[in-house]
């Protein structure tokens, strides 16, 4: 495509232009996108009411539509239980066959990532601030309400502002005990929660190019604490190699020219990087975590979960660390997959006996403890250790305690030490 | 929506999270005036007990980070909180309040000019908020017509009731 004005395209511009069937857009535009897939999990619940007030009785594509009920599962309270049923009334009643219920249940992201849900080219919405992980397979994903998802399921579309790119550029190697989790840590530090609201963000350059798909999720999940509208990888042989066997619809790849505009381009160096902490209480309080294991920060529980870091690599990874190792008196450690493919796989490969074993919780796949909510909840000035992806106050119960977000290895060190802890001193 | 709102202000600080409107233990209350019970709890204690409708939340940057959930401005709507303004929202947190009808403001600047309990008129066209103890005001780009008429139609319900309506065939049913 030649711009006629001059400059290329980043990929957002790209992928909000053709779901609007536009030859281009710029930064600032409103668009009416088209929706390629829309996912709900118990928020959706308040997406019924508003549909039927609208006036809507048909969904505007039914094979476009992915319900995973994720927070509580199985339901643990009665107000759950009533969200879950109404979801299930709702797909009978509208004919969704794509439902993920307990039993195939998992965290929504996580479910629409490794069935293939979203592919590059894709603009994907879902109820969920963290579906911005889905921008990784080279997707614009974003998250909306629910008021917004009803006039999505009547309509197949929705408005958009077109956000400028913030473009992040990553280069050198993780040393050892450091992750894409730290490398993500790093630029919060750096981008604050602010740094990106209502933008995209493209990360590139030949680290990320090097980077897995879990690891690229990871990544592109994070983008929501730095208020960012998706996150973006550019779509490559890693991609198409992890979409061939499961895309649920053709792929539109799509890179950023070489002249694209870009707002702001951030350079990352990754050579002699440490790994990385966000203290108490905002993502974007980093601290290199050398120093923060200095303090001896005591901890009363450690979680190694949620849709930033519960894949199976992140599980493995923690699994190594954890045998042959007891998780620390007075510390209570919470391991959830973060999906039921997942969870089966850790039993085929011993890793829930390494945990059991090592005194360990390991639970059904969920989001389990990352929001304070279902189970885990801390009490007034408890410590956590967490992989998640939040630590304001009240996001894992009492408005008092403290968490610590870190990669996984860093959790699972901090387990057994009993209190904050580097990985590479347990090595 | 008029195009002047008037009310008394409760200010907020920087980076209200969506957690400390509705903590995470609320999540699976539906009715809206069950959960305005619990709105700001962490933030404004006094809120749920003290706010009157037409009051007027003023906040620093970043409001509404966090989370996607709709409780936080739902319980807002219950309450009746008649706008909110901040010196920058997160950006679900917008799109869900102009979603429900409630005016979201941008105003660069505007925290700094109240306190809490002061008064404030907010003109939506001419892009103006004014401390009416004060005297002092802040101006603001006007919201881009796509958003004002989806605050004129009430909400996006109304606004798309209204299209699935003209899209129905003449005395067809639904
Ligand atoms: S794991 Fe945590 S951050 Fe992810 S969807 Fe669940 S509650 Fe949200």
């Amino acid at each position: 495509m030649t711009p006629s004005n001059g400059h290329g395209a980043t990929i957002a511009e790209k992928v909000l232009a053709r779901s609007a069937g536009l030859e281009r857009v710029v930064p600032g535009q409103i668009v009416e996108g088209a929706v390629d897939l829309a996912m709900m999990h118990e928020q959706g619940a308040q997406t019924v009411g508003p549909f039927h007030q609208m006036g809507a009785t048909k969904v505007w594509d039914p094979d476009r539509v992915v319900i995973a009920i994720d927070h509580w599962v199985p339901a643990s309270t009665e107000g759950a239980a009533v969200l879950h049923r109404i979801l299930r009334k709702f797909a009978a009643e509208t004919g969704l066959p794509h439902f993920y219920d307990v039993g195939r249940h998992g965290i929504c992201h996580q479910i629409l990532a490794e069935n293939g849900w979203v592919v590059p080219g894709d603009l994907a919405v879902g109820t969920d601030s963290h579906t911005n992980m889905l921008g990784a397979m080279g997707a614009v994903a974003t998250g909306i309400g629910p008021t917004e998802m009803a006039a999505v399921l009547a309509l197949g579309r929705l408005w958009l502002k077109v956000p400028p790119t913030v473009r992040v550029n990553v280069r050198g190697s993780f040393g050892e005990g450091v992750t894409a989790k730290d490398l993500v840590l790093r630029i919060l530090g750096e981008v604050r929660t602010t740094g990106a609201t209502y933008k995209a963000v493209e990360f590139d350059g030949p680290t990320v190019r090097h980077l897995s798909m879990p690891e690229r999720f990871t990544l592109c999940n994070m983008t929501t604490e730095m208020g960012a509208k998706t996150g973006i990888v550019a779509p490559d042989a890693t991609t198409k190699e992890y979409l061939a066997p499961i895309a649920k619809h053709p792929m539109h790849p799509m890179t950023a020219d070489s002249d694209a505009r870009y707002e702001r381009t951030i350079e990352v160096d990754v050579d002699g990087m440490p790994p990385m902490v966000a203290c108490p209480y905002s993502p974007d309080n980093v601290r290199p975590l050398p120093d923060v294991a200095r303090e001896h920060v005591r901890i009363d529980q450690a979680f190694l979960g949620s849709c930033t870091n519960a894949r199976i690599e992140d599980l493995r990874e923690g699994a190594a660390l954890m045998k042959g190792n007891k998780v620390a008196a007075g510390v209570r450690f919470i391991v959830s997959p973060a999906s039921t493919p997942i969870y089966e796989q850790c039993l085929r490969e011993g890793i829930i006996e390494t945990f059991t074993e090592a005194g360990a919780v390991f639970t059904n796949s969920s989001c389990s403890a990352c929001f304070g909510g279902n189970m885990g909840i801390l009490a007034p000035e408890e410590v956590c250790a967490s992989s998640s992806n939040r630590n304001f106050p009240g996001r894992m119960g009492a408005k008092e305690a403290r968490i610590y977000l870190m990669s996984p290895a860093a959790v699972v060190a901090s387990a057994i030490r009993g209190e904050v802890a580097d990985p590479r001193e347990l090595r | 929506m008029q195009d002047v709102i008037e009310g008394r202000v409760w200010t907020l600080g920087a980076d209200v999270d969506t957690d400390q409107i509705i903590s995470g233990k609320y999540l699976t209350i539906i009715d809206p005036n069950e959960l305005k019970k619990h709105v700001f709890e962490i933030a404004l204690p006094d809120f749920a007990k003290d706010a009157r409708a037409g009051d007027i939340l003023v906040a620093d940057e970043n409001f509404g980070c966090g989370s996607s959930r709709e409780h936080a401005p739902q319980a807002m709507r219950a309450i009746g909180v008649g706008a909110v303004v901040a010196d920058s929202f997160a950006r679900i947190f917008f799109r869900n309040a102009i979603n429900l009808g409630i005016p979201a403001i941008e105003a660069r600047g505007v925290r700094a000019i109240f306190s809490n309990g002061d008064t404030a008129r907010i003109e939506m066209t001419a892009g103006k908020v004014t401390n009416l103890r004060s005297g002092e005001s802040v101006s603001f780009p006007p919201l881009p017509r796509h958003l004002l008429e989806l605050l004129e139609a009430g909400g996006l319900v109304e606004k798309v009731r209204r299209e699935l309506e003209a899209q129905a065939p003449a005395g067809g049913t639904r």
